[in-house]
């Protein structure tokens, strides 16, 4: 044993300082990522309690109602217009990202990309005074319009919101809103596809669409769920423009144009904190609770659709 | 079917770089022709201007006329996409599709042609073009796995097997061996031999031995230097460009003293 040991040492690898520091600040950013998404759970966690727990009579912001059936509206509102806003806004990414990686000019594939990521930049509570003063004016009279000629559809059944502040206004804005990210993310990914394999689908006598059918959206693929995710991600959590777009009155409706909307989680947040007291404050926390988990889910279903096909990914 | 490629007065463009001049020459059906030279001469360049895979490449444009079968590549309102369905290609390093299995890496540029076919058409026309390819045996237990799982030399004979899939006239390799091992090497050179009873075939090699063990005649490029284009300096059988070529450079190149 003792003799052993000099040879032993010898033999590790010596640890440089530069690996040292580097994978000491790598798990050091690992751990406090964890911490602090354990600390957000915690508080989450405790701060509902009372939510839960105390008779709903007493608490003056359920007005009667379980809280079941208080946040239910709430976790509807936020999923439906989330999705109506993924609907929305994925194909035009998927489109516009398309036209700047593999059709447009160069320069003009550099001007929209800037334009695209200007969107970006504009604070969400730009988007929501739009929305709400001018964008919602705007879409009014085209709502009477297709209550009009496709009322029969449930979506469109009405009565027609006098405003346009309806849930469809607010999926629109929001799909403005999460445009940039998920174009930028999309051609990004789109731009990776191998050079080898589109020139192998182009050899074949693939057309330009052909060769992105077969080459660049397969491969794109696990990048745009992704893409799509960190946008749900957005729309779910996005508060303000919801806030100012939306006449909310907490229905369960799939009616896309009616003057009674469903509201969202965080938007409800921001309208009733400030008239909320005593355990009415719990409540709101458990309706973020209920947004942290189904938030969650979203990106667990997400990953798990993406890694079902990982051997065809072209990781590998 | 197999098809005559006959070239007259090529010139290709990048941009405003000549990058290969003044090319004359005829390809004879059912025969293997081989391009020799040193790197950066062009033998890419001009392999590409056989299916107009050069007008992948922004500002890349020809000059003169390519015939097969007479009938000029680069014609008014020929459409290169049905050029490339005629004339198809390998490429240097093996590019399976790697988001498709390997029957549907066989397929891929059948399917492109919108032929409607049932499925029992479908799995023979794989196992034909997998034969075709010598890969059958390999791989016919795992059709529906993926193409990148396969060794570097197979996944170049699923290459192989995709592109003769679609039936070309042509058939055209740029170095299809220079990432395989030797024995892959000998698999793709046997592999020739057979295909070019039906095929036009045209290989680009930096590897003499290969030229002359594969080739009926034997063309060689060369740059006067760095900037300058690419000419085809002499083309000529085989045997002759490797015994005792017309052009001093030939027999300086084949004989290694240079290049
Ligand atoms: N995509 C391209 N853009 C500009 N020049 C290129 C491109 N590809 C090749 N060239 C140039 O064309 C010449 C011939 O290249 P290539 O055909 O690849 O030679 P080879 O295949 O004989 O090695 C070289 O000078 C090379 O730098
Ligand atoms: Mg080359």
């Amino acid at each position: 044993m003792t003799t052993a040991s000099p040879q032993r040492a010898a033999l590790r690898a010596v640890r440089r300082p530069g690996d040292r520091i580097f994978s000491g600040t790598a798990l050091g950013a690992g751990v406090v990522i964890l911490l602090l998404l354990a600390a957000v759970a915690i508080f989450l966690i405790t701060e509902s309690l009372p939510a839960f727990t105390a008779d709903p009579d007493e608490i003056g912001m359920l007005r009667g109602a379980t809280f079941l059936e208080y946040v239910a509206p709430l976790v509807f509102g936020t999923l439906w217009a989330a999705l109506l806003a993924l609907i929305i806004a994925a194909p035009l990414a998927v489109g516009i990202a398309l036209f700047i990686s593999h059709f447009a000019p160069r320069r003009l594939a550099a001007v929209i990309g800037y334009v695209v990521d200007l969107l970006a930049a504009l604070p969400s509570v730009v988007y929501g005074l739009w929305g709400a003063t001018t964008f919602a004016p705007i879409l009014q009279p085209f709502y009477v319009w297709l209550n009009e000629n496709l009322g029969w559809i449930p979506l469109f059944e009405g009565p027609v919101s006098a405003t346009g502040r309806t849930i469809a206004t607010a999926a629109l804005v929001l799909a403005v809103m999460i445009l940039p990210i998920m174009t930028a993310i999309c051609r990004e990914v789109f731009l990776q596809a191998p050079r080898l394999h589109e020139e192998a689908a182009l050899a074949l006598g693939a057309t330009r669409w052909e060769m992105i059918r077969m080459a660049v959206l397969p491969f794109a693929r696990g990048g745009m769920v992704s893409a799509a995710m960190l946008a749900l991600g957005r729309a779910l959590g996005e508060t303000m423009a919801v806030t100012m777009v939306l006449s909310a009155s907490g229905v369960i409706t799939f009616d896309l144009i009616s003057s009674t909307n469903p509201t969202t989680i965080p938007a409800n947040i921001a309208l009733s904190f400030p008239e909320a007291y005593g355990e009415g404050v719990n409540v709101l926390i458990a309706t973020g609770l209920i947004l942290f988990i189904v938030t969650f889910a979203v990106n667990a279903i997400a990953r798990y659709i993406v890694n079902r096909r990982a051997a065809f990914s072209g990781a590998n | 079917m197999s098809k005559r490629i006959q070239v007259n007065d090529l010139n290709v463009f990048y941009s405003q770089f000549k990058a290969v001049e003044g090319v004359n020459m005829v390809i004879e059906p059912r025969s293997v022709t081989a391009f020799i030279g040193p790197s950066g001469c062009g033998k890419s360049t001009f392999l590409r201007t056989l299916n107009r895979m050069h007008e992948v490449i922004p500002g890349a444009r020809v000059e003169g006329e390519v015939l097969v079968d007479g009938n000029d590549l680069y014609g008014p309102g020929v459409d290169p996409v049905l050029v490339r369905r005629q004339v198809g290609m390998v490429f240097q390093r093996p590019n399976p599709f790697p988001t498709m299995s390997i029957r549907d890496n066989v397929l891929a540029g059948v399917k492109l042609n919108n032929r409607r076919q049932s499925k029992s058409e479908q799995d023979d026309l794989v196992e034909k073009s997998l034969r075709g390819a010598n890969l059958w045996n390999e791989v016919k237990d795992r059709l529906n796995l993926p193409g990148s799982g396969l060794s570097g030399g197979q996944q170049q004979r699923l290459c192989i097997a995709r592109a003769i899939a679609v039936s070309p006239d042509v058939l055209l390799m740029d170095e299809p061996c220079s990432a395989l091992d030797p024995i892959s090497t000998l698999a793709i050179e046997d592999l020739i031999e057979e295909l070019k009873t039906e095929y036009t075939i045209v290989i680009v090699t930096h590897n003499m031995q290969q030229a002359s063990r594969v080739s009926e005649k034997t063309a060689f490029f060369n740059i006067a230097g760095t900037g300058q284009p690419g000419k085809l300096i002499e083309y000529a059988d085989t045997a002759k460009i490797f015994s005792n070529p017309d052009v001093q450079a030939t027999e300086d190149y084949v004989s290694g003293r240079f290049g």
